[in-house]
């Protein structure tokens, strides 16, 4: 059975990293429905955050493949329930729009959006949630009018007390030390 | 820190870093091409031939399999230099036979200047973006400065954990710069677990079930090789009486004529393992990988066992078969664990279902083989009597079709890393140079190739290194003007219609001429064993290209898509 899966991937900051991770995902057939990648709480590690819809039995196996690269330090694969999760969503509409009626004022106010920059010709507006949420927000705002659409990947923290990646990386080091 | 080659605080180039970090590796034989972007680095190497013994090739991907052959035989890191463009562009086949045959090998590429990069300058390629997919690991060198630490880091993970290939991409200008040289070697990365912990657990719940089996069967693949792991495999199946199979890439890592030997898996694989697979009530898989070609039909495999598998890398766990008992770690470390915990045992019951196997096989396929009715030569006969000649104890390679399944077959090992072949890939071409690698890395030890006339001239230009280096490479070409892998499967499945697969062949013996490599004729069975005779007395190299019945099969055979067990004797 397909489910939505969050990965989150550790990683060296190095030139090609995101290639290294994204072929794993297309050598199994995995479709990526969103990526983020930026720098994580832990200086020189990076973290991406990929949302794939697949078996539990394949992302498994992608899992196995992705830590055998070099430079990843470590991912970690969640379940919908497992993490607490946001996008964010840009709509430009015309500002005409907003004068019109109060309708569209109506629609920030219920969605918890806000209004980013406001110039005579358009007016873009944000929201953050998850993607059911900004979806639902555009399909209302089209009847407006809307130019331009635009959501980002996903950004997600577990619902763990710790950090995982800190935990291992600690474990890591005591290993080193053993060894040495 | 240990002392290292070259270590003083007065600046040196790039180019000579590279030599000197490799000899630091204790690197002392390399096979490679020289070209625009990394003549510096043969320009340094110049004044190092003491040190380094560099074999040229004539292709670059002759360079690579060389590096293979000799990786194989030896368990050092194989080392190969290319230049850019077209040069790193020949080398991706070797790399990515390296790659699915889990070889150690540090792949050095010359690149252009690192201001010219994403230009399209002159013979450049993207070759970081390339091999991505088909290394261990790989990184664009572009300071001078980085190039000991890269090729510490290259080594080691090319060597450690599940070995593969490295390759390194530096630029023009970072050959050039200049910096203070000093080495380390690496142990530790920390993004790169090479070792998996072994969880003791699966160690007491494994024993429990060898214990228990009545029908247990150990797979023997690579892994023991790899991992040093003969020895520890040996008593681990002795202790338990044990029937082993092996995979092609498994095979010499316990001699041939073992009581517990019960033959080769997979697809030309012996009849008896293939057909009990699905008898068996326990498979030990022991640093094997379940490829396709020795399941066969998955849905359809070891249907009434559970499956152990003992393997270094935990993306092999679950890939193909399920693991009941997964056991992660170096097999040289895991079996010993587990041999301690099992208790003796006696499976002769079982073993005799084998041998009744055996012999069906042996009176079916075996015997007429080696001693065929027919008047044409027959591929099994040459190998076998080949194997006699040198004491069924020389280093065997080979390239890849039906000769490589007779080969695997018929000839037998008394030493381990005796088996040079691409198993995952299938190169065609690969033999030839990889033969090259193998004597160099084992100079004392004969090494015999087994070639068919197809792959053959895939690297025929490899005779020019053998001559020109003078490597005593013994050549058996077994010539049926066919291509005859593809040609058997077009006989069985395609209703003999034989596209593509008749060679017009030249006068190999002319080419040989040419080549300066002495050789000789063999197209009737009386002159088989005088030739024979000639090639393992010869001090030097030597060919004998043996004219053999064009249309011969490799038998038994799973079918593509059935299960093992559907093994076909004709």
């Amino acid at each position: 059975m397909k489910q939505e899966f969050t990965i989150s991937i550790y990683s060296e900051n190095h030139i090609g990293l995101l290639s290294q991770v994204s072929t794993v995902f297309t050598r199994r057939n995995v479709n990526i429905e969103s990526i983020t990648s930026s720098e994580s709480a832990i200086p020189g590690i990076h973290k991406i955050t990929i949302v794939a819809i697949t078996e539990k039995e394949l992302i498994d196996k992608v899992q196995t493949q992705l830590d055998k690269r070099i430079d990843v330090v470590k991912s970690f694969v969640f379940t919908e329930d497992e993490v607490i999760h946001q996008e964010i969503a840009l709509y430009k509409v015309p500002t005409e729009a907003i004068l019109e009626s109060n309708e569209v004022e109506r629609l920030i106010r219920k969605h918890n959006a806000r209004i980013l920059e406001i110039s005579k010709e358009y007016t873009v507006i944000e929201k953050t949630g998850h993607k059911s949420e900004t979806q639902e927000l555009f399909e209302k705002l089209s009847q407006f009018g809307v130019t331009q659409f635009t959501r980002s990947g996903r950004v997600a923290v577990t619902k763990l007390k710790k950090e995982l990646l800190s935990s291992y990386l600690d474990k890591l080091e005591n290993e080193k030390i053993i060894k040495d | 820190m240990e002392t290292t080659e070259g270590t003083k605080k007065k600046k040196i180039t790039g180019s000579e870093a590279v030599i000197l970090s490799l000899i630091n590796e204790g690197v002392d034989v390399l096979f490679g091409y020289p070209g625009g972007a990394i003549m510096p680095v043969y320009d340094a190497m110049h004044d190092y031939y003491d040190k380094l013994n560099h074999i040229l090739t004539r292709h670059e991907q002759g360079a690579l399999h060389a590096a293979q052959g000799y990786a194989r035989v030896t368990g050092k890191v194989g080392v190969s230099i290319v230049t850019s463009g077209p040069g790193a562009t020949n080398a991706v086949t070797g790399i990515a036979d390296a790659m699915i045959d889990s070889t150690p090998l540090v792949v050095i590429s010359g690149q252009v200047a690192s201001s010219l990069l994403g230009t399209d300058a002159f013979q450049e390629t993207d070759v970081v973006g390339i091999t991505q997919p088909i290394t261990k690991w790989n990184y664009q060198i572009k300071n001078a400065a980085d190039i000991p630490e890269a090729i510490a880091k290259a080594f080691y993970i090319a060597k450690s954990g599940r070995p593969g290939p490295v390759l390194l991409d530096i630029t023009k200008d970072a050959q050039f710069g200049e910096f203070e040289y000093e080495y380390k070697k690496i142990d530790f990365i920390r993004s790169y677990r090479p070792l998996p912990k072994t969880d003791y657990s699966q160690i007491d719940e494994a024993a429990r079930l060898i214990n228990l089996a009545k029908k247990p069967m150990a797979l023997i693949g690579q892994g023991v090789i790899l991992g040093g792991a003969e020895k520890e495999a040996l008593e681990f199946l002795e202790k338990a009486d044990i029937p082993f199979a092996y995979t092609l890439l498994g095979l010499s890592a316990i001699p041939t004529e073992h009581r517990l030997n019960i033959g080769m898996l997979g697809m030309h694989g012996h009849y008896a393992p293939n057909v009990k697979t699905n008898d068996a009530d326990l498979i030990i898989a022991i640093g094997m990988r379940f490829d396709d070609r020795v399941t066969g039909n998955l849905d359809k495999y070891a249907k009434k066992a559970k499956v152990i598998h003992l393997d270094i890398d935990p993306a092999e766990v679950n890939k193909n078969v399920y693991a009941d008992v997964p056991v992660l770690g170096n097999v040289k470390d895991t079996l010993p664990l587990l041999t301690e915990k099992i208790s003796p045992n006696n499976h002769e019951e079982w073993l005799q279902e084998f041998r009744a196997l055996i012999n069906v096989e042996t009176q079916k396929i075996i015997n007429k083989q080696i001693n065929p009715a027919e008047e044409g030569i027959l591929m099994g006969e040459v190998i076998h009597k080949v194997s006699e000649a040198f004491g069924n104890d020389a280093i065997m390679v080979t390239d890849v079709g039906q000769h490589q399944m007779m080969a695997a077959r018929y000839f037998k090992f008394k030493q381990s890393r005796s088996v040079v072949t691409s198993g995952g890939l299938g190169t065609m071409g690969f033999g030839l140079p990889a033969a090259i690698g193998a004597k160099m890395g084992k100079p004392d030890r004969p090494v015999v190739l087994f070639a068919g006339d197809g792959g053959f001239q895939m690297t025929i230009q490899e005779l020019g290194t053998i001559f020109q280096s003078n490597i005593p490479v013994k050549v058996v070409l077994l010539n049926n003007s066919f291509l005859g892998m593809v040609r058997q499967w077009q006989e069985l499945f395609f209703d003999k219609r034989y596209a593509m697969t008749e060679l017009v062949n030249p006068d190999f013996q002319t080419i040989c001429k040419g080549y300066h490599m002495p050789s000789e004729l063999v197209d009737s069975r009386e002159k088989l064993d005088a030739a024979i005779k000639n090639l393992v007395e010869q001090d030097g190299p030597y060919l004998i290209e043996v004219v053999v019945e064009k249309e011969g099969n490799v038998f038994p055979m799973v079918p593509a898509g059935a299960s093992v067990s559907d093994i076909r004797l004709e």
